[in-house]
Order: structure tokens, then sequence, then C-alpha cells
């Protein structure tokens, strides 16, 4: 242990806070990352994994705290890339339409000159040579032409790749998410080779076996703290989960323990040809459960698209959507909270295709009343509301319809607790009344709430739990697959 | 040896080209002479160049519809300002690339639709050039009509021209380090701007190397017809377009292709003097030119289809 | 405060400011005698283009890449197949006029049809059937230039009360397609479709049939403006629509529309309309020449797009 600690800081983020409206991303997060060393980051959703990386890579300044390179205090992406930090992010960000080695030029900078073709093709070559040895890609073909494994290796070896100076340290953010079991062990084969030979890595994985098997020093995160800080010796699989979850609460709730049996409302087969299928009954609130981006959403959408013409206006709508993504797939932003909310609905509320504005305004009357829109005026523009009340508006788009599906893509993300609560009793009240609910979240304690839950993991549902056996503990433990020790 | 999509790109277009020659060919055996292919292919080289000019615009995702009426322009100041005082002709061009290069930087920094800019700057050219000759006239300048009317040994000057316009752009856009950027600009931004780089001077330098091609082409034009008019390349836009689409490249993603714009341009002017060798009554040329631009689409549509399967599976 | 909060929610007062003060400097300039004429052509020719830019608009609203530039050649397929079947009797007026539509419609499901199964931008799509619209026009025209039916050529030239009758048909038109868009579900689903449509499609709104029912509208009111321009201007020309191309974009753009999609303006197509060519006329009394003129429109289109502004347009 003091051996580490002697070692030089590459980076150190110390006290860091950082707010999203009211929601807090880091709250006081400690992270140092020493030359020579792989530390491992674990955390269920929303505990603060990708805003401390973005800290760490230049992306978000924090509100409070201090961040040094080295030593030095310095800001930005350009001062993290000069002081050796490269990050490899979740989402592909090469340019699809280039080279390889083109690739490699817009990557790195000083490629300059004569014949940086040839010395960009030998780096990329050697580098992917040396992480994924034996491996087939072709460094003259364009991105398009690779599969998505292939692509990640790319990106992986660009961003380990060092024209004159090695990069110092590496973030991989779940690099082994489309990478089979033989690749993503070369990768932490030479994760290990990389860090003895004094280089550092921060990795991010949703596979606690690499994590256990690659780091020398485990940071388990949560609600924007980091919880625990170990040599990687210190945990197992079991103790890992444990330190990620949280103290058990109280269940100050009810919710129907009895599986229903009969014809579903909704169904789907397993997804990708694995796992298990879906069922949805009646008056059921169903939750969709995982680490985010293993399918969710995608599920969502094809149970949605597949009901819903796209030629046709449909006569009576069975099934209706809440978007999480509020300004990318939810709110008209040009529009005022009236028209928002009547989107939806305007088949009931229209004779002869033409809307009737009385009829129009008592709906908007009674869905402010009913879920509390805190404005003075309906006809105000919807942006003029905050994010908890816009929210509340595109639940009352789908409440307002006569669908008896409502879907719910992580609808609270980013919404106020009391908002929460209140949309919570809605929901309640509303599956009582024989609605049914799909609801995707990202949160374990509205996951808590559901009568049923299904996990994802890798775009497969992967476990089905009921009642009494929705807990965090369980979740977690489908969401990370142990994965082998690579 | 797997082939790669850019290549791929590159067979319909070429072949096409091919197509369509050798039924020219085949209805009129005497155009394949020296002359024939110099009548066939004349118009061909300011098209191909008002093209590259579109693609390089094209390959930041924008689109430009000024192309015709920026082309009349520059044709009407070759033949008249570059004619008689060709220090001021050449200013006035440096003036048009700036130009170019603003309205770049407008769009980017504002983030306007590059549609409606080009489409104001459309009227804005028209009027200049109308101003500049406000009826048909003018003189080609004596070396511009001596290069479009050069009689090199063996190959017409115009597939000459063609083969160096598109090695000359190929280099530029496909092999130096500005064209690796400037495509990498459409492909993903993002990350060229993660890298360090500036894209709003990256646009400003593709603007101003399509304004530049652009004025190459009004040349090139003059030296064909010996005289200009203010509405003498309104075609252009259009054609430009087309050219653009029918030699592989894509109007998102800076997917491109300069040696595939230059075959898309040549396609274009062969597709005219097929039809009429066709006895295709010229009621139907035009019509025939959206049928094979759709014709060409649905070819490419479907091989793409079976390239993705190819890939899925 | 209140008046200038009306200025900035309403842009089409912009545009008709603009139109007055261009009027009564041109008619100051002409010591008032051409109030009368100047009005009255201004009213008949910003007609036309109110009825090709409202379909554009609609176009337009659907949101960023949509656009149609098969506009003139389907003005000019629509007046010439109409007045060769009418042939010069009054009795055909009507089967004339059921014809135009017809080709608008048959234009707009090609169009869509070429936008949705070649998956190719409308831009490309409406290009490519533009090319072939063109054609068939050349084809049927044959440079015989057929007179309209005396009645409608009657109808098309003359006015009520002293207002032009294609501007009192594009003021129907115009009452319609307002209508349409601030009363009918139509109008607020292609709002919704230009402003997210990925949001409106998840908010249950059928986007491809709306989406094609305004490609049809817009082929339509352009084919009934080719038909009207025709028997106003005595006989279909093969470049009769060619100067809208570019014109129906313009009053869309300039007035107040939002280029981006998701919110049309039918006032400001008005106020764009009759101001176009009112400058052209105080360009032309203030003997300035085409050039000018052009350089100026080109200006204004740009000054009013860098006004509004692109910071909402989110591509």
């Amino acid at each position: 242990m003091t051996q580490i600690l002697k070692r030089e800081e590459v980076v150190a983020a110390r006290g860091v806070r950082i707010t999203f409206g009211a929601v807090k991303a880091l709250d006081g997060a400690d992270l140092v990352i020493h030359a020579g060393e792989c530390v491992g980051l674990v955390g269920h959703n929303g505990a603060g994994k990708s805003t401390i990386v973005n800290v760490i890579n230049g992306g978000l300044t924090p509100h409070e705290g201090s961040l040094t390179y080295g030593g030095r205090d310095e800001r930005g992406i350009s001062a993290a890339r000069a002081n050796g930090v490269r990050c490899v992010f979740q989402e592909l960000s090469l340019c699809p339409n280039l080279t390889v080695n083109e690739n490699a030029r817009i990557m790195h900078a000083d490629l300059k000159g004569w014949n940086w073709r040839s010395r960009a093709l030998s780096l990329v070559k050697t580098q992917l040579q040396e992480i994924f040895p034996g491996h087939a890609i072709d460094c003259d073909s364009t991105i398009d032409d690779l599969s998505i494994a292939e692509r990640q290796m790319v990106e992986i070896a660009i961003s380990f790749a060092g024209t004159d100076k090695k990069p110092k340290l590496v973030i991989l953010d779940e690099p082994t998410s489309s990478l089979d079991a033989g690749l993503a062990a070369q990768l932490m084969a030479y994760i290990r080779k990389f860090v003895t030979e004094g280089g550092s890595v921060l990795l991010i994985s949703h596979i606690l076996g690499e994590i256990l098997s690659t780091s020398s020093r485990i940071v388990v995160m949560k609600d924007g703290r980091v919880v625990a800080d170990r040599a990687a010796g210190d945990f197992n699989t079991h103790s890992l989960v444990e330190a990620m979850g949280n103290v058990v609460r109280e269940q100050e709730f009810s919710r129907k323990t009895t599986r229903k049996t009969g014809t579903p409302a909704l169904s789907m087969p397993p997804r990708r040809g694995h796992g298990l299928a879906f069922e949805a009954h009646r008056g059921e609130l169903i939750g969709l459960a995982g680490l985010g981006g293993h399918g969710q959403t995608e599920a969502l959408l094809d149970l949605y698209l597949g009901r819903n013409s796209n030629w046709w206006p449909t006569a009576a709508k069975e099934i209706a959507f809440v978007a999480g993504d509020r300004s990318l797939n939810g709110t008209f932003p040009l529009w005022s909270i009236l028209k928002n909310l009547s989107i939806a609905s305007l088949g009931q509320l229209s004779s002869r295709k033409m809307i009737d504005d009385g009829r129009e305004q008592a709906l908007g009357e009674s869905w402010k009343k009913r879920i509390e829109i805190r404005t003075p005026d309906m006809g105000n523009r919807i942006l003029s509301l905050s994010g908890g009340n816009q929210q509340k508006v595109l639940f009352a788009r789908a409440l307002a319809t006569t669908a008896s599906i409502v879907l719910m893509d992580d609808p609270m993300r980013g919404v106020d607790i009391g908002t929460k609560q209140e949309v919570y009793e809605i929901l309640r009240s509303e599956a009582a009344s024989g609605r049914t609910f799909i609801w995707y979240s990202t949160e374990m304690d509205e996951i808590r709430l559901c009568d049923r839950v299904y996990v994802f993991r890798e775009g497969a549902i992967v476990a089905e739990l009921v009642g009494e056996d929705i807990t965090e503990k369980n979740v977690l433990a489908a969401s990370f697959s142990e994965g082998a020790a690579a | 040896m797997k082939i790669s999509s850019g290549t791929i790109r590159l067979i319909i277009p070429a072949a096409s080209l091919a197509l369509l020659l050798a039924a020219v060919f085949y209805m009129q055996p005497r155009a394949m002479s020296y002359t024939g292919l110099n009548l066939l292919f004349n118009l061909a080289v300011p098209i191909a160049l008002a093209t590259i000019a579109q693609m390089l615009i094209m390959s930041v995702n924008d689109l430009d519809l000024s192309m015709g009426t920026f082309v009349s322009f520059c044709a009407c100041v070759a033949a008249t300002v570059l004619q008689t005082s060709p220090v001021l002709g050449v200013l006035i061009f440096i003036g048009a690339i700036l130009a170019y290069a603003a309205i770049g930087v407008v769009i980017h920094m504002r983030e306007l639709p590059s549609i409606v800019v080009t489409l104001g700057m459309s009227f804005v050219w028209g009027g200049l050039a109308v101003l500049i000759l406000p009826s048909p006239g003018g003189t080609a300048p004596t070396w511009a009509r001596w290069v479009m009317t050069a009689k090199p040994p063996l190959v017409p000057m115009a597939i000459v021209a063609s083969i160096v316009i598109a090695a000359v752009t190929h280099y530029i856009v496909m092999r130096s380090s500005f064209g690796v950027l400037m495509r990498g600009v459409g492909g993903n931004n993002r990350s060229v701007e993660r890298a360090g780089w500036s894209v709003l001077g990256l646009r400003a330098a593709t603007y101003a190397l399509a304004g530049f091609f652009a004025i190459l082409s009004g040349i090139a034009l003059v030296g064909l017809t010996t005289s200009a008019d203010a509405n003498i390349a309104l075609r252009y836009t259009l054609l430009s377009i087309a050219g653009v689409i029918l030699g592989g490249g894509e109007f998102v993603g800076g997917k491109v292709s300069p040696i595939g714009a230059v075959i898309g341009a040549l396609t274009l002017t062969l597709a005219g003097s097929f039809l009429s060798f066709m006895r295709i009554s010229p009621d139907w040329q035009i019509g025939a030119q959206g049928a094979i631009l759709i014709v060409v689409l649905a070819l490419r549509l479907a091989l793409n289809r079976l390239e993705k399967r190819e890939k899925s599976q | 405060m209140n008046l200038r909060r009306q200025f900035v929610e309403k842009p089409w007062i912009w545009s008709f400011a603009a139109t007055i003060i261009v009027w009564i400097t041109t008619v100051l300039f002409t010591g008032g005698a051409s109030s009368f004429g100047l009005s009255q052509a201004a009213l008949t020719f910003a007609a036309f283009s109110v009825i090709v830019g409202i379909g554009q608009m609609f176009v337009i609203t659907l949101g960023p890449g949509n656009i149609d530039l098969s506009v003139p050649a389907t003005m000019t397929l629509s007046g010439t197949l109409a007045l060769k079947l009418m042939d010069v009797q009054d009795g055909m007026i009507l089967v004339g006029l059921l014809a135009s539509i017809a080709i608008g419609l048959i234009i707009g499901i090609g169009n869509y049809i070429l936008i949705k199964l070649l998956r190719i931008p409308p831009i490309i799509a409406t290009l490519s059937m533009s090319f072939i619209v063109q054609s068939v026009a050349i084809w049927s025209n044959r440079g015989l230039r057929i007179k309209p039916p005396e009645t409608l050529a009657e109808f098309a030239t003359s006015g009520l009360f002293g207002i032009p009758n294609v501007a009192l048909v594009a003021l129907v038109l115009s009452g319609l397609a307002w209508l349409m868009l601030e009363k009918s579900i139509y109008g607020r689903w292609i709002s919704a479709i230009g402003q997210s449509t990925f949001a409106a499609r998840m908010a249950g709104i059928p986007v491809d049939g709306t989406r094609l029912v305004t490609y049809m509208l817009c082929a339509v009111l352009a084919s009934v403006c080719g038909y009207l321009l025709a028997s106003f201007s005595g006989g279909a020309a093969l470049n009769m629509g060619s100067e809208y191309l570019l014109m129906s974009i313009a009053v869309v753009v300039i007035g107040g529309t939002a280029v981006a999609g998701g919110n049309s303006n039918i006032p400001g197509i008005w106020g764009a309309s009759l101001f176009m060519f009112l400058v052209v006329s105080m360009l032309n009394t203030y003997g300035f020449g085409a050039g000018f003129r052009l350089i100026l429109t080109g200006l204004i289109i740009i000054a009013v797009i860098l006004l509004a502004g692109g910071r909402q347009s989110l591509r």
C-alpha cells in the first residue's frame, strides 16, 4: 500500500461537487489515480461514474473541489489531453466515413508532414498487434466497413498509441461491451502490461470479473460519492455487489405479490433470440431494470412502434408513450403547455377533424389541477416550465389519452423528489383503475415500486423478479454479469 | 481481399458511364474518334468543376443552392473584367472566395440552414452578374480559350482535363491532411472538435476551396462558349447536386468521392448525347435525365441493402 | 412593451410594415398617379406567389430538409394540360380545373413515393420528379400556344370591386389554409412533425401519412396556380413556372415561417409576396435595373434569416 502512495499522481480530483439543476451528480467525490495502477470504477446507474470521468477528461468543470494533473491545477479538454489523459467513450467517437489511419490522423495532431499516412498506419498497426495479437483488421479500410467489435478495437488502439509520448492515463468506459471473451481477455492482459510499464488506466465495466482480475484498486461509487476505495484483492463479486447497494430501506408501500395469469395485455418474444419473454397483464406496474443502455429503451420502442401505424391515424389509441429525454423526443419546444398536453388526444377533442377549442381548454384545466402543473397560464410556452413540470405535462399527455397501456422511458431522470412523489401517487391510482404501466427506470427506488421487474443485460431479459424478490441486491446481481475472470 | 465500401460506391457510377459510352459507340460508331469524343465530352469540364465545388460543400453536410448563379457570375467576370483588366479580375475572384469563406463562417456560427443562406446568395450573385453583363456578350480571355480548345495528342482535351481534375481533387480531398479533417467534420464533427481542431476554420476553408473550383468552372465555361451571359450556368445548381449523387456521394456523413463526382458529371453530359442518338425526341431528354437519376439511386439503395445484409450475417 | 411583444410574436407584421413603406415611397415618387394601378398589379402578381408559397410553406413546416423543387414543373404541366383539355371551350372550364387538381395529386404522390421508397432527401426526389414532369409538359405542349376559354381568361384578368379575381381566389385559399393550420388536427400534426419527427411519432401521429398529404397539398396548390397563371397570361408557356421556384421559398422565409420547421405563418406570405413585387416596381420607378433588384432580394433573405436566428433550429 505505501508503495502505491509514493507513486506520482497522474490526476487527482478531490472533493468534487457537480449539480445539474436539482440533481447532485457528484457530491464531494475523491478520485486520485497514480502512475502504474489500474483503477476499477463500479457503481449503479446515476452513481456518478460518467460524471467523474467527464471531470477528469476536462469536459466538465467542477462547481466545487480541486482537480490537478500531475500536481498542477489546469482545466479544459486540451489541458487534459496535454497531460496525457485519453478517453475511450462508450459511444463510438470515430469518424465512420474515414479509414483507420485517417482517424488516427485526426486524433493525433502531431502526425503531420510528408508521409503521415504510412506513419499513422504503422502506428495503429503496431498498437493493434500489441493489444490484440492475431487480429484481422485491415487498417486501410473505412470504419463503416468494420464490425462493431473491430471499431471498438481500433478506437482502443488509437487511444493507447502514442507518437512521441505515450499516454499517461487511458480511461476505458465499458471497453468490452462489444468484444467477445477472447478479445476482452487480450485487452485485459494488455492493460496489466501497460500498468506495469508505468501507465495508468481507469476501467469502467459491468463485468465484475474483469474489474476484479485486472484492477489493482477498486473504487465503488454511490449517489455521487465514493463509498469504498480498496485494493482489488479485498473484494470479491459478492462484496462488490454489496458495496454498490444501499442499506435496505423499509418498504412503505404495498404491492401485488401474486403473479397475474390469463392472456397478457402485451407480450413480446425473447429479445435477440435468448433470455426471457416479456408479458404484461392488465393493471400491472412492470419495471424494466438493469444498467442504462442495455436494451430497455429499444424494447419499449419495439413495443410501441409495432402497435402504431405510421400511415393512418389510429381510431382508438391503445398504447401511449412517455419520453425520458424530454428535449430529444418529448416536448414540442415551439408550443404552449396546452398544445403539448393535448397533442396525443386530439381525436377526442375534435369534431370532423377540427379541434374544439373549448374542449381542449377544459382538458388542460382539468389536468392542470389534477397533476398540479405550476403555471399561471396553460397558454405559456412549455419551455417556461421547470424540468419537473415539463415532465408532468408529458405524463398528462399520455394519461389524457384513452390508452390502456402506458410505456415510460426513464421519465423521472433529473426530476426533483417532490414531483416524483406526486407522479408515483398518480401511477398507483391509475394502475389500480386498470391501466398497465411498463416502466423503464434507472433508479432503484422506482424499480422497487413495481409489481414485477424484468432485468436487462446486453439487450436481453436475463431475470424476472416478482414481489418481495425485487430488491436492490437481486437487481444488481442480475445486471452485473460475473464474467469469466480474464 | 475485401472490397472497401468506397470502391463499391464507385462501381455503379463507373459502370453506368461505361454502359452509356458503349451504347453511344454502338449507335454512332463515328463517335469513337478523337473529335467525336471531344464533342461528346466538351461541355463536361465546367460541369465537372462545378460538381467538385458542390461536393466540397456537401462533404461538410451542407448544400449550395447558389452554385449555378455563382458560376454564371464568374463566367461574366471572366468574359469582361478578367479579359480587359486581369488584375482587377483576379481581385474580384479573390473577393468572391473570401465571400464564400464568410458564408461558411456565418452558417457555422449562427447554425443556419445552408440551403436558405445560399438561396439568398443566389439572388446576390445573379444580380451582380446582371450588373457586370446586362446583355449577353463579352469575350473569353485568350488563354482560357486556348486551354479549352487545345488539342493534345492522342486524347482529346476534355478527357485530359477531366482526368487532371479528378487526380488533383482526389489528392486534396482523399489524401491530404486537410481533406481528412474536412471529411471528418462531415462524419463526426464532435470527435474532430474533441481532438482539438477548429471546426469553424475547417468549414470556412472548405467553402473557400469550393468557391475556387466554382471560379475555375466559370472560366472554363467561358473558354468553351467564348462569350457569357448572366444566365449561362443556372442549370449548374441542379446538375452539380445530381452529379455528386450520381458519383456515389451522399448528402450527409462526409461520404464523397471526387473521382465519382467527375464521373457523375461526365455521365450527365453523356446522357444528353446518348438520348439524342437514341432518337428520343428532345422533349423527353430532361425527363430521361430525371429517370436516369432515379434508376441510379434505386440501384444504389439495392446495393446498400445487399451490403448491409452481408455485414449483419 | 406590449407592442414590442406583439412584434416578436407576430413576425409577419414586419413584412407588412415593409410593404406599406415601399408602397408609400413608390406612390410618392410617382406623384400618387399610379397608386390604384400599382395596388392592382401588386395584388395580382402577389396572388400567384401566395398560392405556391402556401404549398411550399406546408412542406417547409415539416422540418429541416423538406422542400419541394417540383413546383415550377408542376405549374407548367398543369397549365399546359388544362388548357389543352379545355380547348378554348367554356363548358370545359370545370373539367380543366379538376384535371389540374388531379395532376397535382399524382405528382405529390409521386414525390413522396420517391422520398419514401428510395430514401432520398426530398430535395433530390422532387428534383428528379420535376425533370420528368417538365418533359411531359414539353411533350404535350409541342410549342403550340392554346388560348384559355374566353370566360376563364375574362375571369382571371378582371376583378370584383376593384380587387383582382385571382387575388380573391388566393384570399379564399389562404383562409382555408389558415383554418387547416390553426384549427384542424392536421395543422397540429405537421407542426409537431416539424418540431421533432421522433417526438411526433411517439405521440401517436401517423408521420408518413401526414407527410404524404402535405406533399400532395403542395403539388395541388402549385397546379391550381399554374392553371390560373396560364389563364391569366393568355396561354401556357414552358418557362412560366421557373421564376416561382426561388420565389416560393423566398416568400416563405421572408414571411416569417421558421426555416427549421414547426412554425408557419400565412399572413406573412401575403406580406412577403406583396413586398417582393413592390420592391421590384419601386426599383423600376427609381430606374434601378434587374441587377440591383436581385441583389437586394438576396440581401433581404439573408438579413431575415440572420435576424430570425438559427439558434433554435437545432438541425
